[in-house]
C-alpha cells in the first residue's frame, strides 16, 4: 500500500495547490511586478521605472495619511469589536442566572432571540449598510440628528460625515456595528464546545461572572479570539474599510482626507486616475502591512495550548 | 467580504476546532484585496491586422464605412438613459441592413472596458462618461484614441454642404482636442452650469435675481427672514460650488484669470478677483445664509433639500432638470441663471455664463471599425437625432439648435435664454477635466469645501489651493495641459 500513497498525495493537493497559486500567488506576484513599472492600466504599454513609484510613494502626503487610518482602524477595529462581542457571546452563553432544575450554564433570558438579532447586519450587503447609514448620518433629515432633536438637544447637531473630525468616527461605528454579530456567533459556537463541568466546578468554587469569563472562558477561546481577532484586523484594512468609506463619504475619502484608507487610494490610483503600476505599488505597501499585523497578532498572542 | 454564507450555518451545533478552520480560511481569502488588480492585467495585444476593410466613399457614405462589418457601440447609461442611443443605432441599422450591430449600455465603462482597452480589443463607440469615466489624456497619450477630424469634415448629415463641424455649438471641437490639432473627444450634450433656482420661490419674496453681491445678500436677507435658507450645495461633493463660483471669477478679472488657473501659472489663484469671490462665498457662510447641514448632504440630498423649498439657489449643471424630476414640484418654475457678480467694476458683463460639452464620445484607434463608430457619430449629430435627445432628456446637445418645434421644461427654456443672453460670455474652466483628481479632491473637498463649511478662510484657502495647483504643476505623473 505504501508505493501508492504519494500519487495519491499529489493527487489530492496538486489541483487545490495550482488553483491558489495560479488564483493567488500568481496575482500577488503580478502586482509586484507591476508596481516596478509606468502601466497606466488603460493600454498594454507600459515600461519598467525601477523605484520610481515607491519613491513617489514615500513623497506622498495622501499615501500617509491613508496609512495613519488603516493603522488606526487595524489597531482599534479588532480591539473594540473582539472585546463587544465577547462581552455579548459570553452573556448570551453563560452569563445568565441559574434558574431551578435547569442546567448550570445559561445564558441570560431570551439569549437565543439575541443571537439572531445580533446576527442580522451580518446578513445585510456591506453596501447597503453603508448606504443606511449614510442616510441616518444627513444632518438635516437623518435619524441620529432627528433623534437629537427629538430628545431636546437642538443645539448638538453634528455635521457627522461632513466634518472631518468625527467622519472616521462615524465610519468606524458603523464598520463595529455591522462585524460584531458574526463575531458574536463565532465565539457562541467556541463557547458552546467548552465543557459544562469546568463552569461547574469553577461555580461550586465560587467563582463570580468576572472570573468565570477570564479564567475559564478567555483562556479555553483563545485559539478563537486569536483568528477573529486577526481576520478582523484583515477586514479593517481592506474589503470593510473599503465598501463604507467608499460608498459613505464617496470620492476623495472625507472632507479634507479624513477618511481616506490605503485600499480606497488603491482604487481611486487604479480606476480614477489611471495610475495602475502606482496603484500596485500602495498595494505592496498594504500587503506588507497586512502581514505584518498579522505576525504581530500571532506573536503576541502565543501562549500554551489548552487542550481539554 | 461581508458574505459569510458558510459561516452562517455553524450555530453552536459546530465544533470549535471548525470555526476555527473556517475563520482561518476566510481570513486567508480576504488577504489578497489587492489582487483585484489582477483582473486587469494587461494581456499581450494584437495590433491592427483584424480591422475591417474600407467601404466605398459615396455622397451617402461619406466616411466609407464598410457596409457589411460588424459596429459596437457602448453606452454610458446614465442621468440621460440609453433610449437616444437606441434610437440612433436603429437609423444606423437602417443605413446599414448588412452590418451586425451591438449595443450595450453600463454605468461601468471603466470595469467594463479597461480590459477591452488592454487586450487592444475595444468596442468602435464608447461614451465615455459617469464616475468610472477613463481618464481621456492618458488614452490619448498612449494612442489608444482615434482622431476624430475626418468626421467633422464629413458632410453633416442633413445638409451635404455643410461639414459636421459647422454645425457644432462653439467650443465643442476645442473641448475635444487636447494638445494639438487632433480631436480626440466628441462632446454630445451641452450642459449650461450655473446658480438653479425656483422662479416662484424667487416671485414669493417680491424680488429679482440679483445681479451684484449686495443685492445677493439683500435677497438671502429676505429669505432667512421667512425661514429659507440662501443657498445650499452638495457639501459632500463640494467641487459643485465651481459650476456658480468659476465664471463669478470669469465675470469679475476676466477670462484670462480662468485660463491662467487652468495654465497651472504660478500663482494664478493669488489674483484679486478670485480673492473678491472667495470673499463674497465665505459671506454666505459668516451671515448664516447657507442651509444647516448642508456639509454633511450629498448631491442626491442638497438637490432634495432645495427642491423642497429649504434653500433658495444651488450651484448645479443643467442634468438637475431630469436628475431631480421625481422631487421638484409642478410648480417649482425651474430656473437658471448666469451667477451674481461682485459689482459693476466686473470685466465681464452680468450673464457671463459656464457652459461647456458634456458625454464624451471616443472611437478607440484599435477599434476593427472605427469609421463606423464615427458614421454613428455623425447619424447622432443629425437634427432629427439631436431633436429626439433633447425633448428626451431635457438637455441640449452639441448640434447648434435643433430646440425649434418642440415643447422645451422650464429648466431646459431658462437655460437656452441664459445662452441667448451670454452671447459671447461663455467661460469653459478646463480643470474638472484636465486635472480630476485636482480639481475634485484637491480644491473641492479640501479646500472650498473646508471653507464654505467654515474652517477655513478665504486667504487659507487660496494657499492652500494654489499649494495643491503647484503640486499638480510638478506632478511628471500626470499629463499637463494648456489653453491653446
Amino acid at each position: 500500500m505504501q508505493h501508492g500513497k504519494y500519487r495519491f498525495i499529489v493527487g489530492f493537493l496538486a489541483l487545490p495547490v495550482g488553483l491558489y497559486a495560479l488564483f493567488v500567488v500568481w496575482p500577488f506576484i503580478q502586482s509586484i511586478y507591476y508596481s516596478f513599472t509606468d502601466w497606466t492600466g488603460l493600454s498594454p504599454e507600459f515600461k519598467m521605472v525601477g523605484f520610481d513609484n515607491y519613491e513617489r510613494m514615500l513623497d506622498d502626503d495622501i499615501f500617509w495619511k491613508s496609512l495613519q487610518h488603516s493603522l488606526l482602524l487595524a489597531l482599534l477595529l479588532p480591539l473594540v469589536t473582539i472585546g463587544f462581542a465577547l462581552f455579548l457571546a459570553f452573556m448570551i452563553n453563560v452569563g445568565g442566572r441559574r434558574r431551578k432544575g435547569g442546567p448550570v450554564v445559561i445564558g441570560v433570558r431570551g439569549s437565543s432571540f439575541y443571537k439572531i438579532v445580533y446576527f442580522f447586519p451580518q446578513v445585510l450587503s456591506i453596501a447597503i449598510v453603508a448606504l443606511l447609514f449614510a442616510f441616518a448620518y444627513n444632518p438635516d433629515s437623518g435619524a441620529i440628528n432627528s433623534v437629537l432633536r427629538g430628545i431636546g438637544l437642538d443645539s448638538v447637531q453634528p455635521l457627522w460625515l461632513g466634518d472631518p473630525n468625527l467622519a472616521l468616527w462615524a465610519v468606524m461605528a458603523v464598520i463595529v456595528w455591522s462585524t460584531v454579530g458574526f463575531f458574536v456567533v463565532l465565539f457562541s459556537a467556541g463557547m458552546a464546545s467548552i465543557p459544562a463541568d469546568l463552569y461547574e466546578a469553577a461555580l461550586l468554587d465560587g467563582a463570580g461572572r468576572a472570573t468565570t469569563f477570564f479564567r475559564v472562558t478567555l483562556p479555553l477561546l483563545w485559539d478563537t479570539v486569536q483568528s477573529g481577532w486577526v481576520y478582523m484586523g484583515i477586514l479593517a484594512l481592506g474589503a470593510e474599510s473599503f465598501a463604507v468609506v467608499h460608498i459613505m463619504t464617496t470620492g476623495p475619502g472625507g472632507p479634507d482626507y479624513s477618511t481616506t484608507v490605503m485600499v480606497l487610494y488603491v482604487y481611486q490610483k487604479a480606476f480614477r486616475d489611471g495610475q495602475a503600476a502606482y496603484a500596485t505599488t500602495i498595494g505592496v505597501a498594504l500587503l506588507i502591512v497586512t502581514l505584518a499585523f498579522a505576525a504581530v497578532v500571532m506573536r503576541l498572542g502565543r501562549r500554551e495550548r489548552l487542550e481539554f | 467580504m461581508g458574505s459569510t454564507s458558510d459561516v452562517r450555518s455553524s450555530s453552536e451545533g459546530v465544533g470549535r476546532r471548525d470555526v476555527i478552520k473556517r475563520s482561518a480560511a476566510l481570513g486567508l481569502i480576504s488577504v489578497p484585496t489587492m489582487s483585484f488588480l489582477s483582473a486587469c492585467a494587461s494581456g499581450g495585444g494584437s495590433d491592427n491586422g483584424d480591422k475591417a476593410e474600407e467601404g466605398k466613399k459615396t455622397a451617402k457614405n461619406p466616411l466609407g464605412v464598410n457596409d457589411t462589418a460588424p459596429m459596437e457601440f457602448v453606452l454610458f447609461d446614465g442621468g440621460f438613459g440609453k433610449e437616444y442611443a437606441e434610437d440612433a443605432v436603429r437609423i444606423y441599422e437602417q443605413n446599414f441592413p448588412k452590418a451586425d450591430v451591438k449595443f450595450s449600455a453600463t454605468q461601468k465603462i471603466q470595469s467594463t472596458l479597461q480590459p477591452r482597452f488592454n487586450q487592444g480589443t475595444p468596442p468602435d463607440l464608447v461614451d465615455n462618461s459617469g464616475a468610472e469615466q477613463m481618464d481621456m489624456g492618458i488614452l490619448s497619450s498612449k494612442n489608444q484614441l482615434a482622431d476624430l477630424t475626418p468626421l467633422l469634415d464629413a458632410p453633416s448629415y442633413d445638409d451635404p454642404n455643410k461639414k459636421v463641424r459647422d454645425t457644432l455649438r462653439p467650443g465643442i471641437v476645442e473641448m475635444g482636442q487636447l494638445d494639438g490639432d487632433p480631436v480626440w473627444i466628441l462632446y454630445y450634450a451641452y450642459t449650461v452650469y450655473g446658480v438653479w433656482y425656483s422662479q416662484k420661490a424667487l416671485d414669493s419674496l417680491d424680488e429679482q435675481y440679483p445681479e451684484t453681491w449686495d443685492q445677493m445678500l439683500a435677497v438671502c436677507e429676505k429669505a432667512k427672514k421667512k425661514g429659507m435658507a440662501g443657498w445650499t450645495y452638495a457639501g459632500k461633493y463640494p467641487y459643485y460650488i465651481p459650476f456658480s463660483l468659476y465664471p463669478m471669477i470669469g465675470k469679475v478679472g476676466g477670462v484670462e484669470v480662468l485660463d491662467a488657473i487652468d495654465n497651472l501659472e504660478p500663482n494664478a489663484w493669488k489674483h484679486p478677483a478670485v480673492k473678491a469671490c472667495f470673499d463674497a462665498y465665505y459671506e454666505l457662510y459668516e451671515k448664516g445664509y447657507i442651509l444647516k447641514g448642508t456639509p454633511g448632504l450629498d448631491h442626491i440630498q442638497s438637490q432634495t433639500a432645495w427642491a423642497q423649498g429649504k434653500a433658495l439657489f444651488i450651484p448645479n449643471g443643467s442634468w438637475v432638470e431630469n436628475e431631480s424630476a421625481n422631487v421638484i414640484p409642478k410648480d417649482f418654475d425651474l430656473a437658471v441663471s448666469a451667477p451674481t457678480g461682485i459689482d459693476s467694476s466686473d470685466k465681464l458683463p452680468f450673464g457671463t455664463i459656464w457652459a461647456s460639452g458634456g458625454e464624451p464620445f471616443i472611437v478607440p484607434a484599435k477599434a476593427k471599425n472605427t469609421a463606423g463608430g464615427m458614421e454613428q457619430l455623425r447619424i447622432m449629430l443629425s437634427e432629427a437625432s439631436s431633436k429626439n435627445f433633447t425633448s428626451k432628456v431635457k438637455s441640449l446637445t452639441a448640434y447648434n439648435g435643433g430646440t425649434d418645434g418642440i415643447t422645451l421644461t422650464p429648466g431646459l427654456k431658462s437655460g437656452v435664454a441664459a445662452l441667448d443672453k451670454a452671447g459671447e460670455n461663455v467661460v469653459n474652466p478646463r480643470l474638472q477635466d484636465w486635472y480630476v483628481q485636482l480639481q475634485k479632491e484637491k480644491i473641492g473637498v479640501s479646500a472650498l469645501g473646508e471653507m464654505m463649511a467654515g474652517r477655513l478662510t478665504p486667504a487659507e484657502a487660496i494657499k492652500k489651493i494654489q499649494s495643491f495647483a503647484d503640486e499638480t504643476a510638478k506632478d511628471t505623473s500626470i499629463k499637463h495641459y494648456k489653453h491653446q
